[in-house]
């Protein structure tokens, strides 16, 4: 008895001059495997141009259609994907998500990939909700001579999280976005909140003059020309995916 | 007449000195109790290959802190069937009961203000006042301890009644058997050391262990009465009162909020307390484990050594926690009744002939 006992104090006396194995996250970060589904990313191709041509392909697969695409037509003098169309708006409800890769999957030019960043809780609610300046890779910041599967960019890793725009209260946000539509009482800027509605608004309809536009969100610099307010209505009427409605 | 029953039974100690000496105790007492927990938590972190608290403050420093102003906003939540004042009075007994044995335990030797130190086994004083570093000065301190620290079972029994919740009934069943067999082990194991020293004043033993610890002369009692002290803390490998796995939290399954703290605190401060009369009878209290002599060891207060060997006996505490799993209770009372008792017996046949042989 007093032999186990004392190999039982030797083995944990040992154990306690060991270096812990705990990972101090979140000052130490522990690499996630390299097929991780973490959050979604937008890729490039190596010219820079979006990779993503618009074709909702992505948010048709989507089982529970958390994924918003806003096609615009591709200003041919100076193109941002190489197809006819791209994405002017990509919005990815991560509340949603449940991560299956399927977008991946269905996309036809390997635009959109699944990453390895996985702190995705945020105290905001519309912060859940990606857009596409935060999917899309940075450019031209990537680093040259890396296989495309290397992550690069938004979403490669863990960080720039906290730079993002802190949005605002779902309330707030409510209000702005009535206002932008044009159906509520309050005007935008009632509430200190001047520059734009936030992405949980719904978008202004298809073919709208170019001053409803002006009111979307303020990442993206208007396009030059006419191009962008003359893209015609997709063929079922563009669906949202944060009301949950009909899928084609 | 007044002054007359204070000299007979408090002594000649000025009452401020003991007011002052009991307030630094008791802070310090309290604050060992919270840090204990802290250094609990981390032992069992490092033998679990983790880190441990240390989130709140450096290395978790301020942790205790954190958790008493937890516990302190919690909602005092309590059982509907309770024994209204004994339900409240059981917790409070928990921390008096544990901080009351200390009273007779000698810190470090006497001190003599305005009269000639002679060495660190100073026991009195011919001239000046002797500053006794005990709360109290008794000298029948080792008996004083045993009678206080048993009415810790009180405590966790009428908790564990009082709650009424079969588990708490259990748990505190289970503590009053546990407390009543082990206190008896415990009780032999130290009048080996009693017989040695001749006497049971604290001080006098500590004094007596100059030249040789009583840890190498009565090596049985020491593992005998650290076994005891293990089971009458409440602790594992003998913590049958609050099996988590059996009886949700044992006698304190019922209580919440500062009421838990203070049981926790009590379980704390009687490890303090056992280590510290393991301390002193064993492992010579204050006294320097090298000579005097050298380099700067006469410079070193008996303070010192004495936290340093408490803190050791305590570390050895949790790192057993944490290693050996519980005993069945069935074989924690034949460990108790039939293994320790009889060798406590033994202990002290064979300690009282050879004394007796050697007076002769």
């Amino acid at each position: 008895m007093f032999r186990e006992i004392a190999q039982g104090l030797a083995l944990t006396l040992r154990t306690m001059l060991r270096k812990p194995i705990t990972v101090q996250w979140p000052e130490e970060q522990k690499p996630v495997t390299p097929r991780h589904r973490g959050r979604h990313i937008l890729h490039r191709y190596d010219n820079g141009l979006e990779k993503c041509i618009g074709c909702e392909l992505c948010a048709a697969a989507c089982p529970v259609g958390c994924i918003y695409v806003g096609p615009a037509e591709n200003p041919k003098d100076h193109p941002i994907s190489p197809g006819e169309r791209y994405a002017e708006r990509y919005e990815i409800n991560l509340m949603r998500c449940i991560f299956c890769g399927y977008c991946a999957e269905a996309c036809p030019t390997e635009a959109i990939t699944l990453g390895p960043r996985f702190e995705l809780a945020d105290f905001r609610r519309e912060r859940t909700v990606v857009t596409k300046a935060e999917l899309l890779e940075a450019w031209p910041h990537f680093e040259e001579g890396k296989g495309p599967g290397a992550p690069r960019g938004a979403g490669a890793d863990q960080r720039g999280r906290e730079l993002l725009d802190p949005g605002v209260s779902p309330r707030v946000a409510w209000d702005v976005a009535q206002a932008a539509r044009g159906e509520g009482p309050a005007t935008a800027g009632a509430h200190g909140i001047a520059s734009h509605p936030p992405t949980v608004a719904e978008p202004a309809p298809r073919g709208q003059p170019e001053g409803a536009k002006a009111t979307h969100r303020g990442g993206e610099p208007p396009r030059t020309g006419g191009s962008v307010s003359a893209a015609e209505p997709t063929a079922g009427g563009h669906h949202s995916p944060r009301q949950g409605r009909g899928r084609a | 007449m007044l002054a007359a029953w204070y000299e007979y039974s408090i002594g000649p100690d000025w009452w401020w000195v003991i007011l002052v000496k009991g307030v630094i105790v008791i802070l310090f007492l309290i604050t060992a109790g919270a840090y204990l927990t802290l250094a609990e938590r981390k032992v069992a972190a490092r033998i679990q290959l983790r880190f441990g608290p240390n989130r709140v403050g450096p290395l978790g420093l301020l942790q205790p802190l954190a958790d008493a102003v937890k516990l302190l906003f919690k909602e005092d939540a309590a059982p509907g069937g309770r024994d209204k004042l004994l339900y409240v009075v059981a917790p409070a007994l928990a921390g008096a009961a544990a901080m009351f044995a200390f009273a007779a335990i000698p810190i470090s030797a006497v001190n003599c203000i305005g009269g000639p130190s002679i060495g660190e086994a100073q026991l009195t004083c011919p001239s000046g006042y002797a500053l006794h570093w005990g709360i109290a000065h008794i000298n029948v301190g080792l008996l004083f301890i045993l009678a206080v620290t048993s009415l810790g079972v009180y405590s966790i029994f009428l908790g564990g009644w009082s709650a009424n919740s079969k588990y708490s009934l259990l748990g505190g069943l289970r503590s009053s058997a546990q407390l009543i067999s082990y206190e008896m082990a415990v009780a032999f194991a130290l009048i080996g050391p009693v017989i040695l020293a001749g006497s049971l004043d604290l001080e006098q033993v500590v004094s007596n262990q100059q030249h040789l610890w009583y840890v190498f002369l009565q090596p049985l009692a020491f593992l005998l009465y650290f076994a005891g002290a293990l089971a009458e803390t409440n602790r594992a490998p003998f913590d049958l009162p609050e099996a988590e796995q059996e009886l949700v939290g044992g006698y304190h399954t019922e209580y919440g909020s500062m009421r838990f703290a203070f049981y926790f605190l009590g379980e704390y401060i009687n490890m303090v307390i056992v280590a510290s009369i393991a301390t002193s009878l064993f492992l010579g209290g204050w006294l320097s484990p090298f000579p005097t002599s050298w380099i700067f060891f006469g410079y070193i207060p008996g303070v010192i050594w004495y936290l340093l060997k408490v803190a050791l006996l305590i570390f050895v505490m949790m790192w057993v926690r944490w290693t050996i799993p519980r005993l069945r209770y069935d074989r924690l009372m034949s460990l108790g009744w039939k293994v320790l008792l009889p060798l406590g017996l033994v202990n002290i046949m064979v300690t009282g002939t050879l004394v007796a042989l050697r007076a002769v």
